[in-house]
Parts: structure tokens; sequence; C-alpha cells
């Protein structure tokens, strides 16, 4: 991780990198999404609306992965001073509280046909809504830090804690048996027919390629921002 | 219950979420890089 602690190594790689993940990315969520909405079979408890999985899934999954993400970067902040390492949590950020967002939105769209309800305060439920209220607060203390010119401790020890949160909206299908269902996908395999699983995983890995697009892109405008400034700053002293 | 306008909702919602912000976040990149390739050229 450390030889990309220099700005203009991460670019010279960022640069070339970031179109393709993009258009990688958006092709395998078409080749996902268009199967899944039009040929694939509807499930035999949930009906049609099991194809909403391919959108909630990838969403609830990079809305966890986002925050993963966050706090591995605000640790290298703290132990190595790593210098890109509170550019990418930042850059993380956006994207990050986007997909938990959505990830709320497409299961409460889920759960009106499958449950009967729109919201119940279920264990999975509150802990995707206490990750995305983290986001928000992770991007207003870091905003105000990068004002600032600080070195924005305080919001990376914030990225550690939140991380907290994280076992708890995994684990928590087990710890309070309500009404979301359990794990369907684990390590040891999968209870998901094949024929539904795999425009699953191929949104999946597409949402998992834009995602890290869209966080090179963030992270090249704030280089070039803070690029841009220091220049300025040098001209008035001049 | 019809389930369409549900997934139809999901699927919009996500989309008009993605690109929003793969947008934003290009314009922001090509804007800022611009910016910076114009002042490094400048003596």
């Amino acid at each position: 991780m450390h030889i990309f602690a220099n700005p203009a190594r991460f670019l010279s790689i960022a640069r070339p990198l970031t179109p393709w993940l993009g258009w990688a990315g958006g092709l395998l969520i078409l080749a996902a999404l268009i199967p899944g909405l039009l040929l694939t079979p509807a499930d035999y408890l949930q009906g049609q609306s099991v194809r909403i999985m391919y959108v909630h899934v990838p969403a609830a999954w990079l809305g966890m992965a986002g925050w993963s993400g966050i706090a591995i970067c605000s640790l290298m902040q703290l132990i190595w001073r790593h210098p890109l390492a509170a550019v990418a949590a930042r850059a993380i950020a956006l994207p990050g509280a986007l997909f938990a967002g959505l990830c709320l939105i497409s299961g409460s769209l889920w759960g009106r046909p499958t449950w009967g309800t729109w919201w119940e305060w279920d264990g999975r439920l509150t802990s995707m809504l206490v990750l995305f209220f983290l986001y928000l607060a992770y991007i207003a203390l870091s905003s105000a830090g990068a004002e600032r010119g600080s070195s924005d401790r305080i919001s990376a020890i914030f990225g550690v804690v939140g991380a907290a949160n994280i076992p708890i909206i995994h684990y928590s299908v087990e710890w309070w048996r309500t009404l979301h269902q359990g794990q369907s996908i684990g390590l040891g395999g999968s209870k998901i027919d094949a024929s539904l699983l795999w425009p699953l995983l191929v949104s999946a890995l597409g949402f998992t390629l834009l995602f890290a697009a869209i966080v090179l892109m963030r992270m090249r405008a704030m280089l070039a921002e803070s690029k841009v400034e220091a220049r300025l700053k040098r001209m008035t002293a001049e | 219950m019809n389930h369409w306008p549900f997934i139809i909702g999901a699927y919009a919602v996500t989309a008009a979420g993605t690109i929003g912000v793969l947008v934003a976040s290009y314009v922001r990149m090509r804007r800022a890089e611009r910016r910076a390739d114009a002042l490094s050229g400048r003596r």
C-alpha cells in the first residue's frame, strides 16, 4: 500500500484504470439487469419482486464495503499518516452514502409487496439506517475538516469507530430474528437457485467496478483541486 | 398485488442515483484536472 503514497504514482495508475473500471462496470450491470428484469424466472415465494434483489443486494454490499474502506483508510491515515488515505476515505463517503440510501429505498420497495409493509424497526433495517446516518455525519465532518485545511484526525477516528456498526449489520439477522430473512449467500455456498444467482453476482461485480471508478474520479478531482489551491496560494505570495 | 410498479421504481431510483453521482464525479474531475493543467502551464 505504501507504494501508492506518492500522488504522482497513484495518478499514473488511476488515470488509465478509471475508464476501464467505468465501462466494464456499466456493461456488467447491463448484462445482469436486462436478463434479470426480462428473462430470469420469478421466485416461487417472492414472485416477480425477487428482481429487486438484483439492485438491492449490490447496494447493501457496497454500503457496507464502502464504510469498511473508510475504516481501513482512516486507520492508515492515523497510523502511517498516509497522504492519500484521507483523500480516499473522503472519496468513498458520497458513493457509500448513495448505495446505503439505495439499499434502504429498494428494500422498502421490495418489502411492501413481499412483507406487506414499507418499513419495520427490524435489526437489519435499523442498523442499515444507522449506517446511512453515519455516512451523512462523516461527510459533514470531513467537509468541515477539508475547509479548515486541518489534518482531519476527528473524521478519521469517526471512520474507525463507526466500523463497529458493520458486524452489527452483518450479524443482525442472527442476533435478532425478526422480519428480515437470514443470510442466503455465505462462504460455504449459496441457498439461491443458479437461475436467480448469476444475475445477482454479475450485478454485484458490475456495481463494485463502477463504485471503484467513481472513487477514483473523486480522488483525482480532490488531488487536482488541492494542486490548484496550492498553486494559487504560491502565486498570491509571489 | 402487481409487483411491477415496485420493481420499476427500485430500478429507476437506482439508475438515477448511480448515474447522477457518476456524472457529477466525472464533471468535477474533468473541471479540476483542466484547471490544474492550465495553472501548471502558466508561468
